[in-house]
Parts: structure tokens; C-alpha cells; sequence
């Protein structure tokens, strides 16, 4: 019975997303207020339906309905509740319905809460948001139907995936799925300003809280997802370039190219076509990492049971969509006037320098992780890895991250070339000394690209506070202080990186109990194994004591066996630290009481995280600072008129 | 000049649909293939492993053809492959070991509990032969014929059902 009512209210979405378009189109079209004035409220119904939708497969899940083949294919009656709940988008079609879902609650967000856009350019955003809506709903009702049913029942389901049973699947994709709708959400305006003509200061400050919104959600997502195949997968590695993960950061990449061109829009008036381009870029790649996880034609860790004509449907969307919205682009561009000019040394010219080095590893990123079918194309077999990546993105980023430094420094629309020198005596002191230290304690024992990296990190720190030096830091707009946490948090997570590649220690060594294994400043002994058992897994556990001077701890590895699905997967047992994080992994026996044991110290490796989440929270207070600053002028306009 | 350039973002897309729309035509070949196969074998020197056997010496093995058996004593799917091994010795099929990671003890107490197929066993502590003949992981067999060329790359442990046709394989190699 809720299956069906999914079902029905899954219907009557796509029904009102066809009417929400219509109504646009002929709003527009024919200038009728009357019906542009119907796509609020459809929107907003359209939203509620498709959250409704959602939430009846979510009442599936809990219920353990093994009537729904979506339930029995991923479910069991055994996990626990989180899981089962969670169940519901650890699949292809509860996830595209989750990806609906805040596709619809964007669009109803919009609808509702939108006040600084002008009404034609409005309806032409929620027409486009219709459109995009509608092709999903044809995906999910035509090809991904998550609500159908099996008969006869089984008598219970075949279980989820174990790596997925983790607290980590619960909110890492829902989050990153918010990031990339916000991101729809700016596509939208993008098309809707296209289809108006209206690319202006106002479009930008309407378009800045969905992108911000959407920014801080992709950072926080990404940055869980690190952290999740940091601690699961058992490999000690925090970030693998494998196509899924590429899929993630080159929306992530546009859409900060995309916050900081915007930002050139509102205050200056200039970047126009370009920040237009982004936003349709931003969720373009979004939709290119979508195709490229369901359909399969790349090899990764996270792929999803394979269909191809679901990969042929969905390369359909996205050829409609981005096709469509490109190729509006190229029609209109044209009628785009060019916007205000600007010095070359300038806060703007620093934030095209921003963009432009953002597209480039944005281009190396994804011809990275393309190339692999390219290559097929020549009959070659090839996988693209961290090298190529890391060469390629890690010195591009490095210039980046000095201006990242420098950018904030600069004043607005005209600069000294010598002042902003000045300026960044301190961040240069800063930088230099960190050097200094490196070499003294270190020699020329570091990569130089890591040496460098920790340099920069350390100016960077320093710098990213200079714009709040010598201010009132309670009258400061919080605007700033985002920009200021979130570039501090660059150079946290910078830090942690380079120390992570420059100071691991790893030791892999058949333990025996009793016998004591160094990694870095530690001293682990194996004390003995034991079963023990779970919910719905039992696994061996093994007991380390682990020493640093006089500091003792113990640790848990296990290997853990899973009956439904049968898999095994190992549970690192990690120990943190302020000064990093110790982190041992059990392997198989050897048969004589032996045990795999795998160790590494890694310096410092928690401000990678920490770091990213710095970054969402200075993303988090200019978003506030923002949603502030628009109501205050909205009410100061009030009070001019009145 | 600023006509032609607008249109640029639509070509990019339209090369990258048709080259991911190809992609998702184009039948799936999922196996990792060694890109040496067919290559001469890098020239391989290793230590003993264990005292009373010799280690991989590459002027040793010149001229006629073997296995070269990737393996360790802490690897699971070696011990359900060692008596298949040992079978092959006793077909007369050369098998040369490498093994990765290990520490003398640990190997011969595998090949005293396990079988012992190999006329020769290298140590390899740092994985380098993996990372040079590119061997996904262990158990790994290579089929290297006489002129020293690897012939065949079998992923995974040997079943007692391949082991007639690596014996061919390496009787095919003279």
C-alpha cells in the first residue's frame, strides 16, 4: 500500500513538472502574468510530492516490505534500523529518487523563498528547473521504477553491501546529493538569466546563497566521503582519484570557480558570460558524474549494478540538458553585454586568475579520468592514477593556493602593485620560517613539491587572517570572516596532505602475540585474537597494545565476515591523536598464529578533515552573512519607497 | 572572434557525448591485462629465500623455458595452490618463486606444511618484481619461454584445473 502511494505521488510530480514547464513556457511566451502566476505554487506542490515519494520508499525500507524487489535486492530483515533506512539510496534506483527528491525541494525552495529576482526571470528559473525534473522522473518511472513489486515474496532479502553498512553511507551521499541539486539550482538560473536576458548585480546576489548553499554541502560531502574510505576501505589512503571521487570534485571545482566569479558579478558588475558559463558547467558536471557512475563505462570502486540502457537514458538527459543549455549559451551569449572593465592589478583580475587555474584542474581532472576510454579508443587498456593527477593538478594547485594568499589583499577595481607587496610581508615571514624549520629538522629529507606545500600552507595560515587584521571583529560582515575560515581551512587541509605524503611511516609485518612491531614513534605489541560477534556479523578481533614513551593505548582491528551478502571486509581500528593518527589494520592468519598486521603512523593526517570542514564553515557563515546582507537592503529599499 | 568562441563550450560537450556515448556502445573488457606479455622479462635477481635453495639469478634461467610463481607465506589462496605446484614439479615443469614480503622462517614453514613445487625461491621484500613485470597481487603465475618473453600472465591461484594447460604452455615456450 505505501509502495503504491510512492508510486501515485511519484506520477503526480512528473504531472506537475510537465505543468510547471507549460505554464512557464506559455507564461513567458505569450507574457501571461495570470499563468507565470501558477508556477509557484506547482512548483511547491511539485517539490512536496517528490519528498513524499521519497519518504514512503524510506516507510518500505523500515517496514522491511519484502514485497518490494528494491527491498529484498538490498535489505535484510536482520540490519539494524540505520541501515535499513539508509538502505533506501544505497541503491541505484532509491538514490535517483533520493537525487529527485531534492531536485523537487530545490525547485519548491526556490518557489517559496526567491524574493530578490525579477518575476519573468523567476518563472524562466523554474521552467528550467521543470525541465530538468521531468527528464528524471521519466528515468525513474520508465527505467529505475524503485517501487515495483515481486511476486511470490521471498522470505527475507539478500542484504546490503557491508561496506556500506557504516554511519558514513547515512549522510554521505544525501549530502552530496543536496550539493549537486543546489548546483541544478544555479544551472536554472543560469538558463532562466539566458532566456530573460538578465545577467546583472541583481542576478548574481539571488544566485550567490543557492551556490554558496550548494558549495558548503559538496565540501562537506566530499569531505565525509574521504574521510569514510579513509577509515572503511582499509587501504590507509584518503583520497584514490578513482573516476566516482573525480565525479565529485569537479563539481566541486566549477562551483568554487563558480562562488568566486559570482562574487565579481554582484560587487563589480564584470564576468558576466563567464559566470553564466559556470553555472551551467557546475551541474553539467554534476549530470557527467551521475552518468559516469551508473552507466559503468569506467571501472571504480563505488559502481553500481550496470545497465546499459540506463547509461543510454541518462546520457540522453544529459545530452538534452547541457546541449540545450550550451547551446542557448552560444545563441545569447552574444546579447550579453560585456560588463565593467577592470585594472590588471586588481581584486577581480586576482579572481579570474582564481577561475581560470580552478579550470584547468577542473581540464586535468577530467581528461584524467576520461583518458582511460580515449585510450580504449586506440585499442589500448589503461588506468589513469595519483601520478598523472598528482603532477599534473599538484603544482597548478600550488599556484593557486599563493594566490589564495595574495587575492583577499587586494583592493577592488584598482591596485599598487607595490602596496599589495607590503601587504604580504608577514604571510612571506611566516612561509620562510616554516622553511627554515623544515630544512633544519628534515635536511633535504622532503619531496621538493611537499616541501613546498608545507611552506606555502604555513603563509597561507597567516595570510587568510591579514583581512581581518586591525578590523572590529564584532562589526566585521560574516561575509568575511567566511572568506577568512575557509581560506585558513585551504591551508589546514594543505598541511595535512603534503604531511600525510611526506611523514607516513608503514610497517606490514606477520605478527606474532607477544612480538613488538615499531611504525614511526610507536611500539605495538599483538596481545591475542578473539571472535566476537555483531548484529549480523561475527568477525576476529585482534587486541594490540600500543606504547609511545609512557602513553599506553589499545586498539581493535577486525576482520569481519558477513553472512548476507557473504563478505568479508576489515575494520581498522584507529588511534588520534593532536599529532596524528595511528592506524592498524588485521589481516589473515598464516596458519602457525600468525596474523597480517598493517601499521602507519601518519603525522598530522586529521587536517585534511578538519581542514575541509573549516572550509564549509566559512562557506556556512558567508551564506548567513548573505541571506543578512539581502534582508537589510530589501528592508532599506521598503523603507526608500514607502 | 568573440561569435566563434561562444560556440566552443558546445563542441567540447558534443566531442565528450560522442566519446562517452561510444564508450557505453562498446562491449566491456573488464581483465587487467600485464602490458608485458609478449616483452622480455626485466632482468631478475633476487636472494635466497631458504637455506638449501637457490634464489631467481637471471643467467640461471636463461635458455629454456618455466613458471614464475609470485607468492607468500601469509597469503591464503597460496596454500590452496601449493599441492597444484607441486603437482607441476612433478610433471616436470620448472617453477621459480618469488616471494613477496616475507621472512625466511614463515617460508619454510609454509613449504614444510604445504608442499614445496619450487626449484627455486627468490625474496622479494619490497614487492619490487611485482611493481616490475606489473603483477596485480599474489598468488600471481607468469609463463616465461625460453627466449625469456613472457608468454602467459594466470591471475590468482592455480586450480588443479589449469595446471595441464600451464604445463602445455610451458612446454609450448622452447
Amino acid at each position: 500500500m505505501i509502495a503504491e502511494f510512492g508510486l501515485a505521488a511519484l506520477w503526480l510530480a512528473a504531472a506537475l513538472a510537465a505543468l510547471q514547464l507549460a505554464a512557464a513556457a506559455i507564461g513567458l511566451d505569450r507574457a501571461r502574468a495570470d499563468v507565470a502566476a501558477a508556477v509557484r505554487p506547482v512548483a511547491a506542490a511539485q517539490g512536496l510530492l517528490a519528498v513524499l515519494a521519497m519518504l514512503a520508499l524510506m516507510a518500505v525500507f523500515a517496514n522491511s516490505d519484502m514485497t518490494v524487489r528494491l527491498v529484498v535486492e538490498n535489505s535484510h530483515s536482520a540490519k539494524p534500523m540505520l541501515y535499513k533506512l539508509a538502505g533506501a539510496w544505497g541503491n541505484h534506483e532509491g538514490s535517483m529518487l533520493l537525487w529527485v527528491a531534492f531536485l523537487g525541494a530545490g525547485g519548491a525552495a526556490v518557489a517559496l523563498l526567491e524574493r530578490r529576482l525579477d518575476e519573468r526571470s523567476l518563472t524562466a528559473t523554474l521552467g528550467a528547473q521543470a525541465a530538468i525534473a521531468l527528464g528524471f522522473y521519466a528515468f525513474l518511472l520508465f527505467a529505475s521504477n524503485p517501487f515495483a513489486r515481486v511476486w511470490p515474496a521471498p522470505a527475507d532479502g539478500l542484504g546490503l553491501n557491508p561496506i556500506l553498512q557504516d554511519p558514513g553511507l547515512a549522510f554521505h551521499p544525501p549530502t552530496l546529493y543536496a550539493g549537486y541539486v543546489g548546483l541544478s539550482v544555479a544551472f536554472s538560473f543560469a538558463v532562466g538569466a539566458l532566456v530573460t536576458g538578465r545577467v546583472d548585480p541583481a542576478f548574481a546576489r539571488a544566485m550567490r546563497p543557492w551556490v554558496l548553499g550548494a558549495w558548503v554541502l559538496l565540501t562537506l560531502g566530499i569531505t565525509a566521503g574521504s574521510y569514510w574510505a579513509y577509515y572503511e576501505l582499509g587501504w590507509g589512503g584518503w583520497w584514490f582519484w578513482d573516476p566516482v571521487e573525480n565525479a565529485s570534485l569537479m563539481p566541486w571545482l566549477a562551483a568554487t570557480a563558480l562562488l568566486h566569479s559570482v562574487s565579481v558579478l554582484a560587487a563589480r558588475d564584470g564576468l558576466r558570460a563567464w559566470t553564466v558559463m559556470l553555472a551551467v558547467v557546475a551541474f553539467s558536471m554534476s549530470m557527467v558524474g551521475t552518468f559516469l557512475v551508473r552507466s559503468g563505462i569506467l571501472t571504480s570502486v563505488h559502481a553500481f549494478a550496470v545497465d546499459p540502457r540506463r547509461g543510454a537514458f541518462i546520457l540522453a538527459l544529459l545530452g538534452l540538458y547541457v546541449g540545450g543549455a550550451l547551446a542557448l549559451f552560444a545563441a545569447r551569449a552574444g546579447s550579453v553585454r560585456g560588463g565593467a572593465t577592470f585594472d590588471p592589478v586588481s581584486r577581480e583580475a586576482g579572481l579570474v586568475a582564481n577561475n581560470l587555474l580552478l579550470s584547468v584542474i577542473l581540464g586535468v581532472v577530467l581528461i584524467g579520468t576520461l583518458y582511460p576510454l580515449v585510450a580504449a579508443g586506440f585499442g589500448v587498456q589503461l588506468s589513469v592514477g595519483p601520478p598523472f593527477f598528482n603532477r599534473a593538478a599538484g603544482p597548478v594547485a600550488l599556484v593557486l593556493v599563493v594566490l589564495t594568499a595574495i587575492g583577499p589583499l587586494v583592493r577592488w577595481r584598482r591596485d599598487d602593485a607595490g602596496a599589495v607587496g607590503g601587504r604580504l610581508g608577514a604571510p612571506v615571514a611566516a612561509a620562510s620560517l616554516s622553511a627554515a624549520g623544515l630544512f633544519a629538522f628534515n635536511g633535504f629529507g622532503v619531496a621538493p613539491l611537499l616541501f613546498l606545500s608545507l611552506s606555502l600552507a604555513a603563509g597561507l595560515v597567516v595570510a587568510s587572517v591579514l583581512p581581518l587584521w586591525g578590523r572590529r571583529l564584532r562589526r566585521t560582515p560574516l561575509n568575511l570572516w567566511g572568506m577568512a575560515v575557509a581560506h585558513l581551512g585551504v591551508a589546514v587541509a594543505l598541511a595535512g596532505m603534503a604531511s600525510d605524503a611526506a611523514f607516513t611511516r608503514e610497517t606490514l609485518v606477520a605478527a606474532a602475540p607477544g612480538i613488538p612491531a615499531r611504525v614511526g614513534p610507536f611500539v605495538v605489541t599483538l596481545d591475542g585474537v578473539i571472535p566476537r560477534i555483531g548484529e549480523n556479523w561475527s568477525a576476529v578481533e585482534a587486541r594490540l597494545s600500543v606504547a609511545r614513551g609512557d602513553s599506553e593505548w589499545v586498539l581493535r582491528p577486525q576482520q569481519r565476515y558477513f553472512s548476507d551478502p557473504p563478505t568479508t571486509t576489515s575494520e581498522s581500528a584507529i588511534l588520534t591523536r593532536p599529532d596524528g593518527q595511528l592506524y592498524a589494520v588485521v589481516g589473515r592468519p598464516d596458519g602457525q598464529g600468525r596474523w597480517q598486521l598493517r601499521l602507519w603512523w601518519k603525522p598530522f593526517v586529521t587536517f585534511i578533515w578538519a581542514g575541509g570542514t573549516l572550509i564549509a564553515l566559512g562557506g556556512a557563515l558567508s551564506l548567513v552573512g548573505r541571506l543578512r546582507g539581502g534582508r537589510a537592503r530589501r528592508r532599506f529599499d521598503a523603507a526608500a519607497t514607502a | 572572434m568573440r561569435r566563434a568562441i561562444v560556440w566552443v563550450p558546445l563542441a567540447s560537450f558534443a566531442l565528450l557525448f560522442a566519446l562517452v556515448g561510444w564508450g557505453l556502445m562498446r562491449p566491456a573488457d573488464r581483465t587487467v591485462r600485464s602490458e608485458l606479455i609478449g616483452q622480455e622479462l626485466p632482468e631478475l635477481n633476487l636472494p635466497a629465500m631458504v637455506p638449501g635453495k637457490p634464489g631467481v639469478s637471471a643467467a640461471a634461467l636463461k635458455g629454456r623455458p618455466y613458471l614464475l610463481n609470485i607468492f607468500a607465506s601469509w597469503c591464503v589462496p597460496c596454500v590452496a595452490e601449493a599441492p597444484q605446484l607441486v603437482r607441476l614439479r612433478a610433471m616436470g615443469v620448472p617453477v621459480v618463486g618469488v616471494a613477496v614480503r616475507d621472512t625466511s622462517d614463515a617460508v619454510r614453514a609454509f613449504l614444510a606444511r604445504h608442499g614445496d613445487g619450487y626449484s627455486a625461491i627468490g625474496s622479494d621484500t619490497a614487492s619490487r618484481v611485482q611493481l616490475a613485470i606489473g603483477s596485480s597481487g599474489v598468488p600471481e603465475t607468469f609463463v616465461v619461454d625460453a627466449g625469456g618473453r613472457i608468454a602467459l600472465q594466470h591471475v590468482g591461484d592455480v586450480r588443479a584445473d589449469d595446471v595441464d594447460a600451464l604445463a602445455a604452455a610451458v612446454r609450448g615456450g622452447r
